[in-house]
């Protein structure tokens, strides 16, 4: 099949709706309400660093803490025999058939002060703990809706492991730690690396778990451009840079893990 | 004992993934209707009843799917097709065009969805129209087109190109040859792109919240209850879309092992 | 031959990418021949097929079928079907409506159309299989179904690429006798694609060996073997030693510092030219001043005869003897005059026919690693 040309309405497509509004973006970026080229959006932004650290962080935490609770998870099941694996990730993906919404809702009414857990608590005669509205219960919602995004990709790849590239280590001497540590691990890179990437990109950019969850005293870079399109803060200039400021941070970011992938990937290469 | 400790580790994980969707699932059959959410007053079906009688909230479902037909129908249509082009260029032209073509699943999907509604918005002051269900499929169908590019990619690559040449040897048209041989080949996966556009367009917020002006969506409309309080109407009916979701999977794992049971069978034989 | 030629290809060349893949190609098929077109990968073998078929349009040239010029036709309306590489068999669906694919494309009535799928299936041996799924079949068997695909299209001319690749070696036999068995049977032009020589002589009325997108001889397969037209053909088909020589006058020569009498003549005097002697001519006789004279470097058992490497003056020679000759034994070479091939000087020459290495592979190889160890140092 020679038909370049039958790509045409998808690539015109493209230039419509991905490439025109990015660069709608950078205009917006770049100019003031009169439409005069002005770098004082971009300058603007740079007082919302706090902001900007916080979600790194929180985002970075969440990624953190995603990849330990997700590995051995994912370890678990690619061990476990076929049928169960199937059962296994159908219910890790399950989840996510219900709206993240409401089930950010539903932590809601359990982490709040006069919650389940809390109630759980009191009838234990345990104190009550203040867990709503405090940066934790954000990153804990975070892992919470993103951790199935860390262990499909770890999934995909440890069941693509070769059984004898195990034996062949464990044949040159290795015992089952020394196995893990420097064959399962580098060979599972390039599943860690996108399950990073697929966990950090929207818990960095999220703005409905702060708010759920953060009680609005954890300002993060999604609430920040949500407010200056759709909220009170009308303002798309600055929507606008904050919002290119993001993505070149995360482009940045995706830069320097592909690197580390594309090591992994040569070194497996060489391991065949 | 190795076995044990995963085993108590992977309950406590599902036990995590899951909770909050038992409570949600709870607490749609729950009959209070009290300040706290996290009170049980005994069982009842009053939400499901009222659920039908909620006019606002049955016309944000309508959208929902309407949204989620049409987006789905034209990205796996126009994928599909974008993907056999895509498929027979030069592999510099390929590189950049899939690179451009994935922007929508690589960037934070808020920036995605402020880039679009500064389009529609600019787009709507020139046609002097508003943002409503129209941008949302637009948009919709930006964000699917990748997904399913994705999964129809793999199966032409594995596809023998010569099966292509051999239904022309054979006498067919190069149209005929596509919709005799090529089509059936990739059929899994324009089904698989067009299953993954149907769910993703259904379950997004952040992009329509954005892009559908005054118009609502389900997930929209959750989200414009979640600052105030949830009805637990809202449980009622996520309750029956999960319990949908989950027959309808149980019966695709179930046909497919049958399936595959056959083909084994055959293969003994 | 004009007249009879059922195709016939008139200066076609073609370039993918920029990199000429045929050059000024001339090439014409008699009706009923098995024509086989033999080379080594990437010698525009295969292109040449595709262009027979119509999948592939020259840049220049024309393709003439039965006298008339084809080479806007498209695939689907020219009355050639092709055996692809890897069969190209349909997936989704049965042995039978694969081979009935062709016929229905074509409208033909069910009843003609089961009447030829159970005559092709019974001509390939595959009667009870007409219900079987394409995947459960075996190597052979697919390969099969795919040429009574091809044939229950009743096609004037059937091209087969490389159809015997991936069988194992005593399949392929049975498959070699099969098609040539049902050429014959046919009375199909077949324009076969090979790149192993043995297949080539053994099941073709006429061969043609390609190179670097050129034909470098057409003739039958004995015509191959014992005339070369140049240093390629002569150690593509076959083992040869080739040597440089001189043609001193006609039904004389010289090589390796010595006169030889040779049945060539027509050369002019003193004329450079590729001297071809096949291992099999070679007698071993007694090491003496009459003769060549080498020193045995190699012996390698290989049943029927003894393979043995001889250096005469930095030249490896091979010999083909049914005697065992020790390592380091002094030997004498004794050649007949009408085993002595003169060839005129090509660009092959001196690339091919001297001992030190085997397979071009390893020869291949060898260059690589040199040019690698060239590129480090840079």
């Amino acid at each position: 099949m020679k038909s370049k040309a039958i790509a045409a309405p998808y690539i015109v497509w493209m230039c419509i709706f991905i490439v025109v509004p990015l660069f709608l973006v950078a205009y917006f970026a770049f100019t003031d309400s009169t439409g005069a080229f002005t770098l004082e959006n971009i300058i603007q932004v740079g007082q919302y660093s706090d902001v900007f650290l916080r979600s790194i962080w929180m985002g970075a935490l969440a990624t953190l803490f995603s990849l330990l609770l997700g590995y051995p998870l994912a370890y678990i099941i690619s061990k476990s025999n076929l049928r169960r694996q199937s059962v296994l990730i159908m219910l890790v993906m399950l989840p996510m058939w219900m709206n993240f919404l409401l089930r950010t809702y539903a932590w809601m009414t359990l982490l709040e002060d006069n919650g389940m857990i809390n109630n759980f608590l009191a009838a234990l005669g345990l104190p009550r703990l203040h867990m709503i509205n405090t940066a934790g219960a954000v990153v804990f919602g975070m892992v919470y809706d993103y951790l199935p995004f860390m262990i499909l990709p770890l999934y995909t790849v440890l069941i693509k492991i070769d059984r004898s590239v195990i034996e062949a280590a464990q044949d040159l001497g290795a015992n089952s730690c020394k196995v893990f540590l420097k064959v399962t691990i580098p060979m599972s890179m390039p599943g860690i690396i996108s399950g990073i990437t697929m966990v950090f990109v929207p818990a960095v950019s999220t703005f409905i778990i702060s708010k759920m969850l953060g009680g609005g005293s954890n300002l993060l870079i999604g609430d920040l451009i949500d407010m200056q399109f759709l909220g009170n803060a009308y303002n798309p200039y600055l929507g606008s840079a904050i919002s290119l400021v993001l993505m070149v941070l995360i482009l940045i970011c995706m830069g320097i893990m592909n690197q580390f992938d594309e090591d992994g990937s040569a070194e497996g290469g060489k391991m065949l | 004992m190795k076995k044990t400790l995963s085993r108590v580790y992977m309950a406590l994980i599902f036990l995590f993934l899951y909770a909050p969707i038992v409570i949600l699932i709870l607490f749609s059959f729950n009959d209070s209707d009290t300040k706290s959410r996290a009170v049980w007053s005994g069982f009842s079906l009053r939400w499901y009843q009222k659920l039908f009688s909620n006019a606002e909230l049955l016309n944000a479902l309508r959208n929902t799917v309407i949204i989620a037909i049409i987006a789905a129908v034209v990205a796996t249509i126009l994928g599909t097709v974008a993907a056999i082009g895509i498929n027979s260029m030069k592999k510099w032209s390929k590189r950049v065009i899939m690179n451009i073509g994935n922007l929508p699943m690589v960037n934070p999907e808020i920036v995605t969805g402020i880039s679009l509604l500064l389009l529609f918005v600019f787009g709507a002051r020139l046609l002097h129209v508003e943002l409503g269900i129209f941008s949302v499929i637009l948009a919709h169908i930006t964000f699917c087109l990748p997904y399913v590019i994705l999964s129809v990619m793999p199966k032409l690559r594995q596809m023998d190109n010569s099966l292509y040449e051999a239904a022309q040897d054979l006498g067919c048209t190069p149209v005929r040859s596509f919709f005799k041989v090529v089509f059936p080949e990739i059929l899994p996966g324009i089904i698989t792109g067009a299953v993954m556009a149907f769910t993703l367009s259904i379950d997004d917020f952040v992009i329509s919240y954005f892009t559908s002006g005054t118009t609502q969506t389900l997930p929209v409309y959750i989200y414009s209850m979640t600052r105030k309080r949830v009805s637990p109407e809202i449980n009622a009916l996520s309750t029956l879309l999960f319990g949908t979701i989950l027959v309808l999977l149980l019966i695709v794992n179930f046909s497919k092992k049958k399936s595959g049971d056959t083909k084994e069978a055959a293969q003994e034989r | 031959m004009g007249e009879t030629s059922i195709i016939r290809l008139e200066n076609i060349t073609v370039s993918f990418d920029g990199e000429q893949v045929l050059k000024n190609l001339n090439l014409s098929i008699r009706d009923g021949e098995f024509v086989t077109l033999l080379g080594p990968s990437g010698c525009g073998k295969t292109t040449t097929l595709r262009i027979i078929g119509g999948f592939v349009k020259p840049d220049a040239g024309d393709v003439f079928f039965n006298g008339k010029k084809i080479n806007n036709l498209p695939p689907h309306k020219r009355e050639v079907n092709t055996i692809f590489q890897k069969y190209a068999l349909f997936p989704h669906l049965n042995v039978y409506d694969n081979v009935a694919f062709g016929m229905r494309v074509h409208k033909k009535s069910e009843k003609q159309v089961e009447k030829t799928v159970r005559e092709m299936l019974a001509m390939v041996n595959l009667s009870g299989f007409a219900n079987r799924n394409v995947n459960s079949l075996s190597g052979g068997q697919q390969q099969r179904v795919a040429i009574a695909r091809a044939l229950a299209n009743d096609p004037k001319i059937l091209l087969l690429d490389e159809p015997l690749g991936a069988l194992d070696l005593k399949l392929r036999k049975d498959m070699q006798v099969e098609l040539k068995k049902i050429q014959k049977a046919t009375g199909i032009t077949f324009i076969f694609v090979t790149h192993d020589q043995e297949e080539a002589l053994s099941m073709s009325d006429t061969v043609v060996v390609m190179d670097n997108g050129e034909i470098q001889q057409i003739g039958t397969p004995e015509d191959i073997y014992n005339e070369p037209a140049n240093a390629f053909v002569a150690d593509f088909i076959g083992e040869s030693n080739i040597l440089d020589g001189v043609m001193l006058e006609d039904y004389v020569c010289s090589f390796a510092g010595k006169k030889f009498r040779c049945v060539d003549a027509g050369f002019q005097k003193n004329e450079n030219v590729d001297v071809v002697i096949r291992p099999e001519d070679i007698d071993v006789v007694e090491a003496d001043s009459t003769h060549l004279t080498g020193t045995v470097t190699n012996v390698t058992f290989k049943g029927v005869h003894f393979e043995i490497i001889v250096d005469v003056e930095d030249f490896k020679w091979m010999i083909q003897s049914t005697d065992y000759q020790p390592v380091g034994a002094k030997i004498g070479l004794r050649i007949q005059p009408e085993d002595i091939h003169i060839m005129k000087k090509s660009v092959y020459s001196g690339t091919f026919g001297d001992y030190s290495t085997f397979s071009d592979e390893m020869e291949e190889d060898a260059a690589k690693e040199e040019e690698a160890e060239r590129e480090d140092e840079v």
